[in-house]
């Protein structure tokens, strides 16, 4: 067992939890700012690293809340049902579509379904993001 | 003048990833093509025209820079990174196998060796056995 | 019916395939679902396109050259089609074979992003999107290619990574370029553009897509990496590698080079590089001793004749690819099956340590057999159709000097083929070597579904040497279209 750091374990949670908000922040001003799906996934990323170096591989895989496949497969799935979503109720294959919301306390929203698209491309980049990190932390002598 | 810069950027990304690809370790293959693939994504940039445009979102009805070069280079940007990510993966794998980051021989260059010295040798057993049977 | 089912369909099922887990009955029934869909999808497509339509979409409502175009004519609803059969029938092939199917949580589902990235491919209509596909294509290959993750499979595999990956770059370079001297990447769009550019600079961009697709397609000299990397994989793996990938990369070299940068008169570049190719395939072949390895050398070997077609810029050689490349996909796959039934059973595929299985399993030696001399273009098989109407297309424009390589490359194939069916099937039986631990009591020696897929194509060979003519025919149409540039660009672009 390696000797891991207290202080390095303590400030990790601090530091994924604003990984995780930042990310979030990223993935909803993406859509006329810079930002979106893909770069909010690396943060996220980044973020488990930290948990990695911090805690070893078996606490970063535990901190994701489904197997990487799994977030990458429904993350796949998501993207192309908005893509599907705009044939059917619109004229082509991956039209967009937008909304305006009237949300309380918050006021206007405008929302576009390529935010869901968005959403979709985010769980990929995780799921992918934290296989290949993963693949790269592993040693000869294990986990 | 920022075109000439950046089109001398493309070119030492190129020649430099060219340079590091002929190496025999792996680590620097993969930043060779990482080198590589900046240039390219910088080339991208450049096909879209004079620099210092602003972008088509919030230019108001005046010049702006041509967004289909600057997606075309996002995406690129993501499948290149994904590649590499690979790349990196596989190449930490087979240091981990192997122990070693020299890329070997080429197999079939070993085979032919191999081959070579595996016929020599039945030839001079053949020879002993003729010997031993005259 | 929509082209874009053939991509939706196997893209929907990996993302499904990948959320489901270890839940292998259900990932294997979805899987020949989603890939029975895939074929039924693109057999319609073909059936629509048969009359020379053209069938086009474009993505997100954006209208061509500035959206994503989505094209289909007959040439790629007949790759589309052979493509989907494969992918299907090797599918299958998987389920039954020890060494990938439940073994990994990775293999169907990226099995299934490939299929969709092939059929990516062959229905773009944008040069951009083009190296989208390949790229979706060429990194489900490599997780592929590296599947055990075994050391000499490590090895190989970051070859083929580092090559395919050179390849892309200088794709992304050619697509730069492109654009900077058109400002389109819509391959409709480019066909006129490129017309009105300086003759040189569109041969200096000719002969950099020609390297781009050739490191894919594996024409000389750039196929160095493919025997290295194809033998390693899971024999299901090169099955469909050898069948599809480096068609993918003909399928583009024809694409471009008839739509984009077409030319009147025969291409000496193109000419010479077939008889290279097939020579130097043919030779490396013939000093193997493995039988993964001499049918890898031989793709590039085959891969000279469907160039050599395409280099006499007539419709009858172009027709000749086209009957070429089916033939090829359908041959090739099914020689790389039984290559894998021959290791499933014995453990090996070195000549050396082969022999006698025409006593032990005589119905894998006609398996062989059937493809094997159709390979080697013996009549009445379908590769004599092929190479017949090959070398006529090439002694009506007088080629003789190809005409002359590619006939002596016929022999040389024949005789590499009649060098594995001495070395596995003839001969005293040996020995078996000891199977790897645990795989020897567990499962029957063949496997009926691996037995019975590569059955279905043997038979569906045979179908073909009977449906040559109507084959032919329909080749010799889609020939006749890719020579009319002007059906296609309207057809995106409109009138």
């Amino acid at each position: 067992m390696i000797d891991r750091s207290l202080i390095l374990q303590m400030t990790a949670d601090v530091i994924i939890r604003t990984a995780a908000v930042f990310a979030l922040f990223l993935l909803f001003r993406g859509h006329n700012a810079p930002g979106g799906g893909f770069v909010a996934g690396l943060v996220v990323v980044s973020g488990l690293v930290i948990r990695l170096v911090a805690s070893g591989r078996v606490r970063a895989r535990q901190s994701l809340p489904a197997p990487p496949a799994t977030i990458m497969g429904l993350g796949l799935a998501l993207a192309l049902a908005t893509g599907i979503a705009g044939w059917v109720w619109g004229d082509a294959f991956l039209e967009a579509a937008k909304v305006t919301l009237d949300v309380p306390l918050l006021g206007e929203m405008h929302m576009t379904s390529a935010l869901l698209f968005d959403i979709g491309v985010f769980m990929v980049v995780i799921g992918v993001g934290t296989a290949l990190v993963l693949a790269l932390a592993e040693t000869e002598n294990g986990p | 003048m920022i075109v000439l810069a950046l089109a001398l950027t493309v070119a030492v990304l190129y020649a430099a990833g060219t340079y590091l690809l002929f190496q025999r370790n792996l680590s620097r293959i993969v930043i060779g093509l990482a080198l590589l693939t900046h240039g390219a994504n910088l080339l991208l940039l450049l096909a879209g025209g004079r620099a210092g445009r602003p972008p088509i979102v919030g230019a108001e009805g005046g010049p702006a820079a041509d967004p289909v070069p600057q997606a075309l280079a996002l995406t690129a940007i993501v499948i290149t990174f994904g590649s590499t990510a690979f790349l990196l993966a596989l190449a930490y794998r087979s240091w981990l196998l192997t122990r070693s980051d020299e890329v070997e021989d080429d197999v079939e260059d070993v085979r032919i060796a191999t081959m070579t010295a595996l016929r020599e040798r039945e030839a001079e057993e053949e020879i002993v056995v003729d010997e031993e049977a005259s | 019916m929509t082209p874009l089912l053939p991509v939706i369909v196997p893209f929907g099922a990996a993302a499904i395939s990948l959320a489901l887990g270890r839940r292998h009955a259900l990932r294997r029934s979805l899987g020949v679902l989603a890939l029975v869909a895939n074929l039924v999808a693109s057999v319609l497509l073909l059936q629509e396109v048969r009359d020379g339509s053209v069938v086009t979409v474009v993505v997100g409502d954006w209208p061509a050259p500035i959206g994503i175009s989505v094209v289909v004519d007959l040439f790629s609803a007949i790759m589309l089609s052979v493509a989907s059969l494969m992918l299907l029938a090797v599918f299958v092939y998987a389920i039954g074979s020890s060494r990938t199917d439940d073994t990994t949580l990775f293999f169907h589902p990226v099995y299934l992003l490939l299929a969709s990235g092939v059929s990516a491919s062959f229905v773009t209509g944008d040069l951009f999107n083009l190296f989208v596909a390949f790229e979706m294509t060429l990194v489900c290959s490599y997780v592929l290619i590296t599947l055990g993750g075994s050391k000499p499979q490590v090895r190989h595999g970051t070859t083929y990574v580092v090559i395919s990956l050179l390849a892309s770059t200088l794709f992304v370079t050619a697509v730069g370029l492109v654009y900077a001297a058109t400002g389109t990447v819509n391959m409709a769009d480019l066909a006129v553009k490129l017309q009105a550019i300086d003759p040189a600079l569109r041969e200096a961009l000719s002969v950099l897509f020609l390297v781009v697709f050739g490191i894919k397609a594996a024409i000389f000299p750039l196929f160095f990496w493919l025997p290295d990397s194809y033998p390693t994989a899971a024999a299901p793996v090169t099955a469909i590698f050898a069948g599809l990938l480096t068609k993918v990369g003909v399928y583009a070299i024809v694409r471009s080079q008839t739509l984009l940068f077409s030319q009147d008169t025969h291409s000496t570049l193109l000419l010479a590089t077939a008889a290279l190719t097939m020579t130097v395939g043919v030779l490396g072949a013939i000093a193997q001793d493995d039988v993964k390895r001499i049918l890898s050398f031989h793709i590039v070997s085959q891969i000279g004749y469907m160039i050599f077609g395409l280099g006499l810029f007539t419709v009858a050689g172009l027709a000749a690819t086209v009957f070429y490349v089916v033939h090829h996909i359908l041959i090739k796959t099914t020689l790389f099956m039984v290559g894998g039934l021959i290791e499933e059973r014995t453990g090996t595929a070195a000549l050396r340590r082969l022999g006698g299985m025409l006593h032990t399993s005589p119905f894998l030696a006609a398996l062989f057999l059937i493809p094997a001399l159709s390979l080697a273009g013996v009549p009445p098989l379908s590769g004599f159709v092929a190479k017949l109407t090959l070398i006529q297309s090439g002694l009506e424009v007088g080629a003789y000097m190809t005409v002359s390589v590619a006939l002596f490359v016929s022999i040389l194939t024949l005789f590499s083929m009649t060098k594995i069916w001495a070395g596995v099937f003839w001969g005293a039986p040996e020995a078996p070597p000891p199977m790897p631990e645990g795989l020897e009591s567990s499962r029957p020696r063949f496997p009926p579904l691996m037995v019975g897929s590569t059955a279905a194509l043997v038979a569906a060979s045979l179908l073909f040497v009977v449906a040559a003519a109507p084959l032919y025919q329909l080749g010799q149409r889609a020939a006749e279209f890719l020579f009319e540039p002007a059906q296609y660009v309207e057809a995106v672009l409109g009138p």
